[in-house]
């Protein structure tokens, strides 16, 4: 069948994917919703689910790593998209790879490591999908230097509402719409990326320990440019002068020069070694990671670190993925679920950055592995997150009274202060801040109005937040 | 749709002038909630709660209600849903009764259970399946101590409540991993209107308290919800006391 800029038709019974009716949640494991969860395997079975989606609609899925609803669709379709997983081709020579959206990035480190290649960005799990890393564009501890995903996309291949599959280019109004779009202007099903050469699997890593919030930023600011990728924990428990204290890790691919002679490593230096702990019970009671846990959990984790270290050798899954580690460490926060905050102000808004810092170091939030990062050069899509400035990132037990109205006080703050949250990480912004923090929001809009006028493509962040 | 808090964007109160219902809704207004349906019997009372509501920002409208015509609710609620989603219903409607004087009238006793039975069973049911379709959402059903177990003073309307009580719980089961959440509000004495002149019972609470605790029982996703809390522990001990002591209690 032709899938290219055809519409797609004479479906026979055979290609109907599979679909099971079941309740769904982001990562957060809040506000579950039920859908019907469509697998499709081929692209026509794609198009299937689209076309048959019905009234309330439908939307792509992929890991499920969106903390959020943004996955989510009540009473409509969720097409998980993990079956459309192939890597088609990989160019070894000139560093791109050609796959399905629905294949994750940890497949395309074992797939490309060996060839010397590595992914453009990768956030802090490697269990999200290409789909879904254009569809929230993602950014890693590499913004500052790489910019975020979608800048290394060279195409994408769209399934749209209208049931034809589009060749999507960067540099249009649809791939500017789509990159960052939550998974509202269609399905993606392939895509082309960019790929970072690497000449081994391992990291060269700096670690240093910053006293405070001043002493961290400064350092970020000072020596950022001089590596690939940086990242700081920052321990929002601290209190008094230890506020906003962090353990910077900064780094950049180990070169074969640097793996000690006659070792393992230095054998076969682009093999991909990840482990993995046993997975995270599903009964975690509500409230096990209180403020004395957490808080012992902060100081040990910074008493650890070594005050300075320059050149340490570390796997790529220990250096980005340390949470993948622990299969469905979500569950630690028991059946309440969490909620990840995370925003962006902008460079000079430094102030506002430390008064949400003390604010929530104030509120003894249990936040551990909270994460900042100085953005680089914002990407062009309109509802992208990053912009140039600095992002902060915590997690915080949703059963925690009070929380909503506290991260509305910070949302006023952001908002105040010409930043935005993080759509992919959202699970409770006020829709009316929304406008003001994605000012291309009203572009995005009539795009879709134009490209879905019968809205096919909705998600349950698009009707919370009427995207 | 709910955020991760459990608070709603629209709701529907079906028993839109009551206490309780109201005093959560201007809670529930305070957080997220935008669209609000108040569902009743045409009265003053019905549009001076709409308008008040009104003042504090949300976009209120009313809808001819009446829980003792089953007949209407389908067309009702169905006109309510046909305008959008929601997030959450109230269902709130119910009557005290006399006791005394009910014993005396079968047919003020039948209105009691009519009311809050029967019209809760259908109105319970049309809404529930409304939600159902929209995949999310949640039923509060406001139920009451006096159906856990009946008591010789209000046994006409412990018995209505023990029988919505039931129906609710089941109804909860019956949605459980569809995305829709039934939960039961088991509130005790509440100082209202309703209970105006009535000698007070232990634990007495408030509109306001209760409304606090559906808030955080939309938080929890909680099924039962007892306020006060306490009462969880005092109603356990007194669903086990034997016939003959209870029948004494001065309760």
């Amino acid at each position: 069948m032709e899938r290219r800029g055809d519409t797609v038709t004479a479906m026979s019974a055979d290609t109907v994917p599979d679909a099971d009716w079941s309740t769904v949640t982001g990562w957060g494991r809040t506000a579950p919703t039920g859908a019907l969860v469509v697998r499709p395997r081929t692209y026509e079975e794609a198009a299937v689910a689209v076309r048959d989606c019905g009234a309330r609609g439908g939307i792509a899925r992929g890991l499920g790593r969106a903390y959020g609803d943004a996955a989510q669709n009540a009473g409509g379709a969720v097409l998980d998209m993990t079956a459309l997983d192939r890597v088609h081709a990989v160019d070894a020579a000139g560093g791109t790879v050609l796959c399905d959206a629905g294949v994750s990035l940890h497949r395309l480190m074992e797939v490309l490591l060996p060839l010397g290649w590595f992914v453009p960005v990768t956030p802090g799990t490697r269990y999200v999908t290409v789909g879904g890393a254009i569809g929230a564009d993602i950014h890693g501890k590499n913004h500052h230097v790489s910019g975020s995903f979608t800048r290394h996309v060279l195409s994408l291949e769209l399934l749209t509402a209208d049931g034809r599959v589009r060749t999507v280019a960067p540099g249009t109004p649809l791939f500017e719409a789509t990159a960052g779009g939550m998974g509202l202007t269609g399905v993606i099903l392939t895509a082309t990326l960019r790929l970072q050469p690497v000449e081994t699997a391992l990291m060269s890593v700096d670690t240093e320990r910053a006293g405070d919030l001043d002493d961290l930023m400064a350092r970020l600011t000072a020596t950022d440019h001089r590596y690939r990728y940086s990242v700081a924990w920052i321990d929002l428990l601290a209190r008094g002068r230890a506020t906003g204290r962090a353990v910077l890790t900064r780094g950049d691919h180990a070169p074969l020069d640097a793996l000690p002679a006659r070792s393992r490593v230095r054998r076969s230096p682009l093999a991909f070694r990840t482990s993995r702990l046993p997975a995270a019970p599903d009964l975690v009671p509500d409230g096990l990671l209180g403020r004395t846990t957490v808080g012992l959990f902060n100081e040990v984790w910074y008493r650890k670190a070594p005050r300075c270290s320059r050149g340490r050798l570390q796997r790529i899954s220990t250096f980005f993925h340390p949470l993948d580690g622990v299969p469905h460490w979500n569950r630690v926060y028991g059946r309440g679920g969490f909620v990840q905050y995370q925003f962006v102000v902008g460079h000079g808004r430094e102030e506002a950055l430390r008064r949400i810092v003390r604010r929530i170091s104030a509120r003894r939030c249990p936040s551990f592995l909270a994460v900042l990062k100085r953005f680089g050069e914002a990407d062009p899509g309109w509802l992208s997150f990053p912009v140039p400035g600095w992002t902060l990132a915590l997690d915080i037990p949703a059963g925690l009274p009070g929380l909503g109205a506290f991260l509305d006080e910070l949302d006023e703050e952001v908002a105040d202060a010409g930043g935005r949250v993080y759509l992919a990480k959202d699970s409770r912004l006020r829709p009316e801040l929304l406008a003001a923090m994605y000012p291309r929001l009203d572009d995005f809009r009539a795009l879709r109005a134009e490209l879905d006028p019968r809205g096919v493509f909705v998600s349950d962040l698009a009707r919370r937040l009427a995207l | 749709m709910k955020d991760a808090f459990g608070l709603p964007q629209s709701l529907l109160v079906l028993g839109g002038t009551s206490e309780i219902a109201l005093a959560t809704v201007r809670r529930l207004v305070a957080r997220r909630t935008r669209t609000v349906w108040l569902a009743g019997r045409p009265s003053p009372g019905l549009d001076t709660a709409a308008e008040q509501l009104r003042g504090l920002g949300a976009e209120v409208r009313t809808v001819a209600f009446d829980a003792l015509d089953p007949e209407s609710h389908e067309a009702a609620l169905g006109k309510v849903f046909a305008e959008g989603d929601i997030d959450l219903v109230l269902l709130a409607f119910g009557i005290l009764g006399d006791q005394a004087h009910d014993e005396r009238e079968p047919l003020n006793a039948v209105r009691v259970a009519q009311t809050n039975y029967t019209g809760a069973v259908s109105a319970g049911l049309v809404a529930a399946r409304s939600l159902q379709a929209q995949g999310h959402g949640s039923l509060v059903v406001l139920s009451s101590v006096a159906g856990e177990r009946a008591r010789r003073a209000n046994f006409i309307y412990g018995s209505s409540k023990a029988g919505l009580d039931a129906f609710a719980q089941g109804l909860g089961d019956a949605l459980h991993g569809t995305g829709v959440h039934v939960m039961v509000v088991r509130p005790g004495f509440v100082r209202s209107r309703m209970t105006e002149g009535m000698a007070e019972a232990p634990l007495a609470t408030t509109p306001e308290a209760v409304a606090t605790a559906i808030e955080l029982g939309l938080r929890r996703r909680s099924e039962t919800v007892w306020v006060p809390g306490a009462l969880r522990v005092v109603m356990s001990a007194l669903r086990h006391l034997p016939r003959t002591v209870f029948r004494r209690l001065p309760v």
